[in-house]
């Protein structure tokens, strides 16, 4: 066996293994210089895997050779290699650019602790991704939520703690949700295996607990991906966590709550159950509405840049969302698509907020007032992220929310009022990307920091500023050339359907 | 990733990136260069489909060339050229990067094949449209340049609604004449009108245009409402609504502009006006009348710019732009003062300029389908576009009384770039052969049949000799005229206040309910969504624990029902 066959297996072990490594080299040098390494390759796994994928289509692999449903089997789809491109994408690019902000962030003696945390987050994430296992996706949910915890919490600021622990008790009560769903689909089927439940849930005559266990699964994968109104732990933990930590999450963490969420209720549930399709859509769509108007109107009076940009997540998600709750191919590629083409665009604005952090003490928008004129890099690429977010043609945001609107055309009157919904937050999202660009080209600095201040603040420094412009830049190459997102997210969207009628 | 002849406005957008990258001469040079490549590679461009490409699924094609779609890139990449000529000194480099990306939008959108294309440069032109206005650098600019922003992203969302719709309901993305039957055609209307200034919108343009620099007007003036234009000409020619909506712009334009003191609102109202001779034209829909749309977006370009140039120049040496406090600058600025006069005669459509030779196409047109109410109006309009930009603006700007102001004349590249123009309306005037040669339709027609001559001449006398009897009442003071942005800045306002407070006592009544619910828990909801609020607020575990036991209850609820 070549070890390109293992891949799958190592896609979870590079970065779960190296963890511990990281923690016996001590020094935070080389402790960023492994986690580095072992994320680079994770993504490099992760790209492999993705191009094979794309060529052979899906994947399977029985972990220590135990044939399913007796062992753990990794499935990678298309759906799966795309979540894992951002995981470890968002892993990669952080961590190697983002040495600068971190050091920052905290003192040098913790800094290989914290390193290890990262590399099991990234190993949870990936892993969540890949198993083909309904318990094993617990088991990787909590690695990576308690080591999520430690990251937010690991910066200077003590109000992290706080949003930590709020965090902490909302992720518990989503994994345990999702855990006691997990034990009802057990009770009744016998098997954690997602392929094999598939398949037996068909011959499920009493639905009641089946019922009761996908509540419980939706509400708990919900209240990970922050669905409104389960989302209150997001905005705190993404404005307190360590800036590179809020770049790495805001990519990739509530995008795979999500792609467990429609793993679980495309394939499991619907098809199964000839009203479900019905029931997900009355009770998801609202929810996925409410929340792109409510996160779309916070944001807009946001002084906070990171509140601003976390508020904006809380809409983000309720698009994806929404993009599900039409139960159609155009639905569900148009939601893939904008995970992807989101992760893209937060993550440049954060890796933006992260650069400006460098150089500036406060992120209110009075803090970045002006600061144009002296990281014009910068606030370039900020303002390009910004457009993506908003959705200007040109970029990736665009690519996304045309397929969305497309897909709500499809609709019928839901669709039409979606369509509403949509081009409303559209507006709200020019405002609230057009307050932190005015701050920045427009604004006036506090009269308080005169030019010694001024002189002092510089450009970021270059490997972020490498970082940012990639992602900035990457937003641009996949508005024009969207063909990989779009392929991958059409492949998952017949996947995902397949069991419909 | 495309296939075919290369869009003639990635020249254009090429230059502008390298005006940002390079210095000093090399970026003389690529200002000057940048167009002229571009408007060979418009004349490269052969009739038809000539580039192809894949994008979301879709067949797009970025190039298709007509005769109609040269005429109209052509002058787009002559005025970029004459712009760039007349603001290379005065201008910063962003400016003059914006405003030559704002130009590869117009030129895109003259050779877009496809929705999908079209809807691309559309936007980068609202973008770049948008950072010009914002170079004229004062607050009022910044200001006016949001209002712009909002207005046009406006206009470009119910643009893709629309375009969506279209491709979704027929599956075709073509670029073909639609008529506004349905929602999505009717959306595509009302997008591109909002671009051509149309009402009940088009203050925005009298809005925006003035904040900007003396150079970016140059540049504004000239793009965003004539790719408008030939969009319609493109998808709507022959739309019955069209001449209404048109000739409403007409009026508009004249009365707003007798109204106004500012110089340059006063072109900015003319330009609605006159946009609205080329709507009303599209309306109309026969041959003729699209000859004369493209022939008199054409020789608008030129005169408009000519005298935004002119009024650039005053500006630029003086500071003042209320007509008011202008007057007598014939003395010491004779260059700026002629170039204005010949600008003035061609809107005003004098004999032997090219206002003449295109306007009197679109009555003609209008004559021969026998709308004889439309051809009463646009003689009536003639009249009062001489009365407001063809003798208003040149009499108080350099005329009038003596301001004692004494400004050096116009600096030689601002010169050069008047003169060229100014020298295109007097050609075009006199030997309209050439123009007649790039319009879509083959033209028979007689530009200075006697009567015709005749009939404006005495058009003219009247109306100048009504400006000089009622000069009392033109004098124009320090005045604000309504427009009816004052519906959207004021009205909206209010009641978007109005509203919020509704909202505040709403969400009063709601706290207080949720509060009896968690029995005295948690503090009163203050504004909804600040920081303090109740959906800005971090909320209490508490709360959230209430929520996820609601939504499982309403999960499952949801099932048994």
């Amino acid at each position: 066996m070549s070890l390109v066959q293992q891949l799958p297996a190592l896609q979870v072990a590079v970065p779960l293994l190296t963890a511990p490594l990281v923690i016996l080299l001590r020094g935070p040098a080389l402790a960023w210089a492994a986690a580095s390494a072992a994320s680079a390759m994770a993504f490099a796994i992760a790209i492999a895997l993705t191009a094979t994928v794309l060529s052979q289509g899906a994947i399977s692999y029985d972990m220590g050779g135990w044939p399913a449903p007796y062992g753990i089997t990794l499935n990678i789809d298309a759906l799966s290699a795309l979540v894992l491109l951002l995981v470890t994408g968002a892993s990669a690019v952080t961590l190697l650019c983002g040495r600068a902000s971190l050091g920052q962030a905290m003192d040098p003696g913790r800094q290989h602790l914290f390193f290890a945390a990262w590399l099991i987050v990234l190993a949870g994430l990936s892993g969540i991704a890949i198993t083909g296992d309904a318990f094993n996706v617990f088991v990787f949910m909590e690695i990576s939520s308690l080591a999520t915890y430690v990251l937010i919490a690991a910066g200077s600021d003590r109000r992290a703690l706080t949003a930590t622990f709020k965090y902490l008790i909302m992720g518990t009560i989503g994994a345990t949700f999702y855990l006691i769903g997990v034990g009802l689909v057990y009770m009744m089927t016998g098997t954690l295996n997602f392929a094999d439940m598939e398949v037996r849930i068909a011959d499920v005559t009493d639905h009641r607990p089946i019922l009761v266990a996908a509540g419980f699964i939706t509400v708990g994968l919900a209240l990970k991906a922050a669905v409104f109104p389960l989302h209150i732990w997001l905005p705190g933990a993404y404005t307190y966590a360590p800036h590179m930590v809020t770049a790495f999450l805001a990519a990739c963490s509530t995008k795979v709550a999500i792609y467990i969420l429609l793993r679980f209720d495309f394939l499991v549930f619907q098809g199964n159950f000839d009203v479900h399709a019905v029931r997900f859509v009355t009770f998801l769509a609202p929810l996925a509405l409410l929340g792109i108007l409510v996160g779309s109107a916070v944001a807009m009076v946001q002084g906070h840049l990171k509140r601003l940009l976390a508020f904006s997540s809380v809409a983000q998600v309720g698009y994806i969302l929404l993009g599900a709750s039409f139960a159609s191919a155009a639905g569900l590629t148009a939601s893939i698509a904008h995970m992807f083409n989101h992760a893209l665009a937060k993550g440049a604005l954060f890796l933006a907020v992260a650069a400006i952090a460098t150089r500036v003490a406060g992120l209110r928008l009075d803090d970045i007032a002006g600061i144009a004129r002296r990281m014009p890099f910068t606030a370039a690429a900020m303002a390009l992220a910004g457009a993506s977010l908003v959705g200007i043609p040109g970029t990736a945001g665009f690519v996304s929310k045309w397929l969305l609107l497309q897909a709500a055309f499809e609709q019928g009157a839901f669709g039409i009022m979606s369509a509403v919904v949509v081009v409303a937050s559209s507006l709200a999202a020019v405002y609230y990307v057009w307050r932190i660009v005015e701050a920045m080209y427009f604004g006036t600095p506090a009269s308080g920091e005169t030019a010694t201040a001024d002189s002092a603040v510089a450009e970021a420094p270059w490997p972020l500023l490498a970082g940012l412009w990639l992602v900035a830049l990457s937003n641009i190459y996949f508005g024009l050339v969207p063909s990989l997102p779009i392929t991958l997210s059409e492949t998952a969207a017949i996947e995902l359907l397949r069991n419909m009628p | 990733m495309i296939d075919g002849t290369m869009p003639p406005a990635l020249f254009l957008l090429a230059g502008a990136l390298l005006i940002g990258l390079t210095r000093g001469h090399v970026r003389t040079a690529v200002l000057f260069l940048a167009p002229v490549a571009t408007l060979w590679a418009v004349w490269q461009v052969p009739d038809g489909v000539a580039a192809t490409a894949q994008f979301l699924g879709y067949q797009i094609e970025p190039v298709e060339g007509s005769a109609v779609r040269r005429l109209f890139a052509s002058i787009f990449s002559i005025m970029a050229f004459t712009g760039g000529l007349f603001a290379f000194r005065q201008a910063r480099w962003y400016e003059l990067s914006a405003a030559y990306a704002y130009a590869a939008g117009a030129v895109g959108v003259c050779f877009a094949g496809d929705l999908i294309t079209l809807f691309l440069f559309w936007e980068l032109m609202a973008i770049f449209s948008t950072v010009v206005v914002w170079c004229g650098g004062s607050p009022a600019a910044r200001a006016a340049g949001i209002r712009y922003a909002i207005m046009h992203l406006l206009g470009g969302v119910i643009l893709k609604v629309g375009i969506e719709g279209v491709v979704v309901h027929t599956g075709s993305t073509d670029i073909q004449p639609l008529l506004a039957t349905n929602f999505d055609t009717w959306m595509i209307l009302i997008g591109i009108l909002i671009n051509a200034a149309a009402p009940p919108v088009s203050a925005w343009l009298a809005d925006a245009y003035p904040a900007s620099s003396p150079t970016g007007s140059v540049f504004l003036s000239a793009f965003t409402t004539k790719s408008a234009v030939l969009a319609l000409i493109l998808l709507f020619p022959g739309e019955p609504m069209l001449i209404w909506v048109g000739l409403y712009m007409i009026f508009y334009g004249i009365i707003y502009a007798l109204l106004e003191n500012d110089a340059r609102r006063i072109l900015a109202y003319s330009i609605v006006n006159q946009v609205g001779f080329m709507v009303v034209a599209i309306g109309i829909g026969t041959e003729l009348a699209i000859n004369g749309a493209a022939a008199h977006a054409f020789a608008h370009i030129i005169y408009k710019a000519l005298l935004f140039m002119s009024a650039g120049v005053v500006i630029y040496r003086t500071g003042v732009t209320r007509c008011s406090d202008l007057g007598g600058l014939f003395r010491t600025m004779p260059l700026t003062t002629i170039c204005g006069i010949i600008g003035a005669l061609a809107i005003s459509s004098f004999p032997l300029t090219s206002g003449f030779t295109t306007k009197t196409l679109i009555s003609v047109a209008a004559e021969q389908q026998g709308l004889v109410l439309v051809y009463f109006a646009l003689a009536a309009a003639s009249a009062g576009v001489f009365l407001h930009a063809g003798i208003k603006f040149p009499w108080f700007v350099f005329f009038q009384k003596d301001s004692g102001m004494r400004p050096k004349d116009a600096p030689w590249n601002m010169g050069a770039a008047m003169v060229f123009f100014a020298f295109l309306c007097i050609f075009i005037g006199v030997y309209p052969e050439p123009l007649w040669a790039l319009v879509p339709y083959p033209v028979e027609y007689e530009a200075y049949a006697p009567g015709k001559v005749l009939f404006y001449v005495q058009l003219w006398l009247f109306s100048g000799l009504a400006f000089f009897l009622l000069l009392p009442l033109m004098k124009r003071t320090l005045t604000i005229s309504l427009d009816t942005d004052w519906i959207w800045r004021v009205v909206l306002a209010r009641s978007g206040l109005w509203l919020l407070q509704v909202l505040q006592v709403l969400g009063d009544q709601l706290g207080a309910v949720g509060e009896s619910v968690r029995q005295g828990g948690g503090a009163r909801l203050g504004r909804l969504l600040g920081s303090a609020g109740a959906l800005g607020r971090t909320w209490q575990i508490g709360t959230t624990a209430l929520w996820i036991a609601i939504l499982l209850t309403g999960y499952v609820l949801l099932y048994y029902l």
